[in-house]
């Protein structure tokens, strides 16, 4: 039982983070904007909302400096979306080439500024953000056990954020909007939208979503900040293939991701005796993407003008 | 001056000339910002890079350069037909470890041929790494750049694990050095310049062998010819889809070279087991939008590269991060992706003063 609890809460660090950003990329693909530049967004949001951290940690009660360094990760990933968002939609800029040069940038730019301002790369920071028990919620048997022990505000946090994408996406016009807009633009445009806002906003809620998933990557499973994210925001783009563009799906697609890198990082008692490889686990995660795109390719649910400048004159 | 802006060589290099002269500018900035008083001497030491040692700096370029060449060739060549070749971190360290497995394993092999049959079987195993993503977009429909992006990380633990299993010093955790007769000789060249790996040599036979086949062959007219449009090659007789596979397989082969020119190079560098993609797979990006896919493009861009990086790395002494030329590069490729499109502009401007006389003379 306490290994099932330990697995489900390890799980967590991964999944919720996981979640958030391929929900960043979701917002992005959707509009038609491919977004290859996750992983930059995820560092340079993690970058600002640590180096808040390191240095108002002190002075403040920690959940409180948690949402606000959350939202300072959040809108300074923004601002990096901005660089790809004017390339991409108003210079109609190669967008893959253009996410490339963010992901060189955003390590390169870190690990200068750490170093300028405190002549190490890396930036420490203590965990205090660990809740060990949600009043009244956390006496729940068995579930306040699982939910509301040993946890962090963030898990709820990545929850609100999937019913919160789901009901933007599928339940508000602007959510409709947005997916005409990736799904074929010059029919939107003749309707009367304004391609290029939306695909703006598309582009811009992708970054505040991968700059706080960057931020909530690092907290619970680091105590330092070393300009790097170890892969997640690659991760989170086949995460978002996997759940095939829908939120629910990249739910359950984040949530087995998560899962095979727990087992492979802390290991499951009852598979270890199989003695099956770490590697087994690491790399089952970018199999199965690739054997689920081979098998919905002939139909595939990518927005289909996902990579495209929108081009007015076209029709 | 009309005659100099038609031409599409000089606006390609006039493109690339802006990209680069703009990721300066914002180098030069920053390096203000970062340091007001040693900024001259700075951004000085950093433009004359290789240079500034003499012989033995411009050694380092070559050597630095050799492996970014191999990725941005592969890059280059993938674009040509069309295809975004984000594979190379993955091909690069797949060739990379093939390379030192033989270079380690086989001392059976006699000298003369034990490096070359190194470097044979690090391209067959880079072909292999791109020809996955090939097939499944010629045969499945699946954008390669995503299939790319996933098979370099099934490289990069497939190698980390084998290593531990095969030629591994535990001490350092990285491979095993090679054998000296699978280190690639010098051709010579080494009484030019003593520290100069013989990698380049084999690097600048490639561009060359790449710029025939692309620009003399059948086979480089067919992949441009799909890289232009895929369905009008189809209709001229060109299988399409064996085409993109075939691209795949060379842009693999060249990237997995790249990684065996490194190991095989004599310089005592072992490839180290940590879960970091090969940054010179994406350096061979930057390199490759420089050099505007063309072989002899890609050589310069090469070049130019890594003598910035020296130069960055040289701007030390005056305190600065060697980190500022990586921002240089990004900046740069980001203003390459708009030069594409500036570029775009000036062509279409012409065109549309072109029409009209078109008209008069009907």
């Amino acid at each position: 039982m306490s290994d099932i609890l330990f697995l489900f809460q390890q799980t967590m660090f991964f999944f919720i983070p996981l979640l958030i950003v391929a929900l960043g990329g979701l917002f992005s693909e959707r509009s038609g904007i491919i977004n290859i530049a996750l992983e930059g967004m995820m560092i340079i949001g993690a970058f600002a909302g640590i180096f808040f951290i390191h240095f108002f940690q002190q002075s403040m009660d920690p959940q409180i400096c948690l949402l606000v360094a959350l939202l300072i990760a959040g809108l300074s990933g923004t601002l990096f979306a901005l660089f790809h968002a004017i390339a991409s939609i108003n210079m109609k800029a190669d967008q893959t080439i253009s996410g490339t040069a963010l992901n060189m940038f955003a390590p390169a730019f870190c690990i200068f500024v750490a170093r300028l301002v405190q002549q190490t790369q890396q930036v420490e920071f203590s965990n205090t953000f660990r809740i060990t028990k949600v009043p009244v919620l956390g006496d729940i048997p068995f579930i306040g056990e699982f939910l509301f022990q040993n946890t962090y505000i963030t898990n709820f946090l990545g929850i609100l954020i999937l019913v919160l994408s789901w009901l933007i996406l599928y339940k508000t016009r602007f959510g409709l909007r947005l997916r005409s807009c990736g799904e074929l633009p010059q029919a939107a445009d003749s309707a009367g939208i304004n391609v290029y806002k939306i695909r703006y906003a598309g582009t811009l809620i992708s970054g505040f979503l991968a700059g706080m998933g960057g931020l909530i990557f690092i907290v619970p499973t680091s105590t330092n900040f070393n300009a790097d994210v170890a892969g997640y925001g690659f991760l989170a783009l086949a995460v978002l293939i996997f759940g095939q563009w829908k939120p629910w799906h990249i739910a359950g697609a984040a949530f087995f991701f998560g899962f095979m890198k727990t087992i492979a990082s802390a290991g499951l008692p009852f598979l270890a005796s199989l003695s099956i490889p770490n590697y087994f686990y690491k790399i089952t995660p970018y199999v199965a993407t690739l054997i689920v795109l081979a098998f919905t390719s002939k139909n595939s649910a990518a927005p289909r003008a996902e990579g495209e400048p929108f081009d007015k004159g076209k029709r | 001056m009309k005659k100099l802006f038609k031409s599409e060589a000089s606006l390609n290099f006039a493109s690339s000339v802006t990209a680069i002269i703009a990721g300066l500018i914002i180098g030069l900035i920053v390096i203000i910002i970062a340091n007001p008083s040693n900024a001259l001497n700075g951004f000085l030491t950093l433009i004359q890079g290789g240079f500034s040692n003499g012989t033995r700096g411009i050694g380092q370029v070559l050597n630095n350069a050799t492996p970014i060449i191999l990725t941005g060739l592969s890059v280059g060549f993938a674009f040509k037909t069309g295809l975004f070749n984000i594979g190379t971190p993955g091909q690069f360290v797949v060739g990379a470890f093939v390379a030192i497995y033989i270079g380690v394993e086989w001392t059976f092999l006699p000298g003369a041929i034990h490096w070359l049959v190194a470097i044979i079987f690090a391209a067959l195993a880079g072909a292999l790494w791109g020809c996955v993503p090939g097939i499944m977009k010629a045969y499945l429909n699946v954008n390669e750049v995503i299939a790319s992006i996933i098979m370099n990380y099934i490289g990069m633990y497939t190698v980390n694990y084998i290593v531990p299993l095969t030629v591994f010093n535990i001490n350092k955790n990285e491979t095993l050095p090679v054998a000296s007769s699978a280190v690639i000789p010098q051709f010579g060249i080494e009484h030019l310049i003593p520290n100069v790996n013989g990698g380049i040599v084999i690097a600048i036979i490639l561009v060359i062998v790449i710029h025939i086949i692309l620009n003399k062959s059948v086979l480089g007219y067919e992949l441009k010819a799909c890289g232009f449009n895929r369905d009008a090659s189809k209709y001229a007789g060109i299988n399409a889809k064996q085409k993109i596979v075939c691209s795949m397989m060379i842009a693999g082969a060249l990237a997995g070279i790249g990684g065996a020119l490194v190991y095989l190079g004599g310089t005592g560098k072992c490839l180290a087991v940590v879960d970091t993609l090969a940054p010179e797979g994406f350096n061979g990006i930057a390199v490759a939008l420089l050099g505007l896919s063309s072989p002899f493009g890609i050589l310069a861009a090469g070049l130019f590269i890594a003598h910035l990086t020296i130069g960055g790395s040289l701007m030390q002494i005056y305190g600065f991060i060697p980190q500022i030329v990586d921002i240089i590069i990004a900046i740069i490729i980001y203003f390459s992706a708009f030069a594409l499109m500036v570029k775009g502009i000036l062509a279409n401007g012409f065109h549309f003063k072109k029409k009209p006389k078109v008209k008069e003379g009907q």
